[in-house]
């Protein structure tokens, strides 16, 4: 497992560093009277969205890892379920500072209450809510937690569909981009690229846990001695 | 036997909270508090804003609801009883049961006393539809008490227990907050939107469905130390 981690960390290093390049060669998606700052905004759609699918990836690896906790009592599982909490908030930030970026430009404002930008919202929120938890909990903070991340999974449907039809009365415009053939490849390594990450910043945040957890278990055993 | 014990632990604090009305007034005082704040902030030259009412009506309800749960669960810190109360030879998910019938019950009071001044201050026609109306509140307070109930018992052993309930609770009612909002606006109307109101009470029934059956199967696994 530990030698791994170099080559993960140059695959990915090489991978990102491929990606902008990459990016200026996908054809624009042609939009009637778009300026070039419109086309060019598009661009970060190349970043927002794989944020998104790791930041859904990743509330779903904690979720799972907080109720096998719960239900088992594994320490593993409570360990990879705050490494993969902490990267929800993380990708979530990319992903709620650039889809802003992208909306200033092609709608108009900053935020629309749509149902996916709330859904992800609160998603985010409660994975910030979990860290605060585990942070400022005290005893029994990991159950707390835990808890925290199994209804915050089962949240999300219904935020979802509370959101879709409280829109729905309210309808607005907006533009949602289909892929075009020249794009699709250029996204999915993209994809790629943030999945490695997230592989990779994963394993290390819950083997720096387990160090944790190691270095405190000696310190119990010294202090008995 | 499990509605007996859940039966008697409703009964239990009842029959503490009649005899010293202590989180009854208190909440009663806060909600009526709540309402005035909002009324100097969106009542202008007399009129106030469209779709007020409703959204008052549910913030309301959530932030005294969240006065409630802390100070019933506080009681029981207090003299230690929630200890005695899981030492019982009952079922964890009764005695879960039993809390959150005396909560509901409880948040039903108040609202008994808040609705009727919303309408008044408000001029929310409060009893053009009174039965699509209480469906909401009955269906919401159940949604907002079964993740508050289990939240509030799981803190009783936290550090900063009294921070951490709303920061858990808020992001993981979102829905019953919207839906109730969206379906007291819907009945609020001139002509009341019906059909509607009805669709959200759909939806805060299967929310309460799925987190009632969520906080069940957890509250065991939970609530052992």
């Amino acid at each position: 497992m530990k030698s791994c981690y170099l080559p993960a960390v140059l695959l990915a290093m090489a991978m990102f560093a491929v990606a902008p390049f990459r990016l200026m060669g996908a054809p624009d998606i042609l939009v009637a009277n778009a300026t070039p700052g419109v086309l060019l905004s598009y661009k970060i759609f190349y970043y927002h969205v794989p944020s998104a699918m790791v930041m859904f990836l990743s509330a779903f690896v904690c979720g799972v890892a907080s109720a096998v906790y719960l239900f088992k009592n594994r320490l593993a599982a409570d360990r990879l379920a705050a490494a993969a909490a902490e990267l929800v908030v993380v990708f979530g930030l990319i992903v709620l500072v650039t889809g802003p970026i992208w909306a200033r430009k092609a709608w108009g404002v900053w935020w629309q209450w749509d149902a996916r930008l709330t859904s992800t919202l609160l998603l985010w929120m409660i994975f910030m809510a979990y860290l605060l938890v585990r942070r400022f909990g005290g005893q029994g903070a990991e159950k707390l937690s835990a808890a925290m991340a199994v209804f915050g999974m089962a949240n999300v449907p219904f935020v979802y569909v509370s959101v879709n039809i409280w829109r729905t009365i309210h309808p607005t415009t907006q533009v949602i981009p289909t892929l075009a053939p020249g794009m699709r490849g250029v996204f999915w390594f993209c994809v790629l690229s943030f999945v490695v990450l997230f592989g990779l910043l994963l394993a290390l945040r819950a083997r720096l846990e387990q160090r944790r957890a190691d270095v405190e278990r000696l310190y119990l055993l010294a202090d008995e001695e | 036997m499990f509605l007996r014990v859940a039966w008697l632990v409703m009964r239990k604090d009842l029959t503490v909270e009649v005899r010293s009305r202590e989180v009854i007034y208190t909440t009663i005082f806060f909600a009526v508090a709540c309402v005035l704040v909002f009324a100097f902030a969106l009542v202008r030259e007399g009129r106030p804003l469209e779709d007020a009412a409703a959204g008052i009506m549910w913030i309301s309800v959530a932030f005294a609801g969240t006065l409630a749960l802390g100070r019933t669960f506080e009681r029981e810190r207090h003299s230690e009883t929630l200890r005695a109360l899981m030492l019982a030879p009952a079922s964890r998910p009764a005695i879960y049961v039993g809390k959150l019938l005396g909560i509901v019950l409880l948040l039903l009071v108040v609202e008994a006393v808040l609705v009727p001044l919303i309408g008044l201050l408000f001029h929310a026609p409060i009893a053009s539809r009174p039965l699509e109306l209480a469906g909401l509140l009955v269906l919401g307070t159940i949604g907002f008490s079964a993740v508050g109930t289990l939240f509030a018992a799981m803190l009783v052993r936290a550090r900063s227990r009294d921070v951490m309930l709303p920061v858990l609770l808020y992001p993981i009612t979102i829905p019953v907050i919207i839906a109730g909002v969206r379906g007291t606006a819907a009945l609020f109307e001139v002509e009341p939107a019906v059909d509607l109101a009805q669709m959200w009470m759909a939806l805060l029934a299967f929310f309460d469905i799925v987190f009632v059956t969520l906080s069940l199967w957890t509250f065991e696994p939970l609530m052992t130390e």
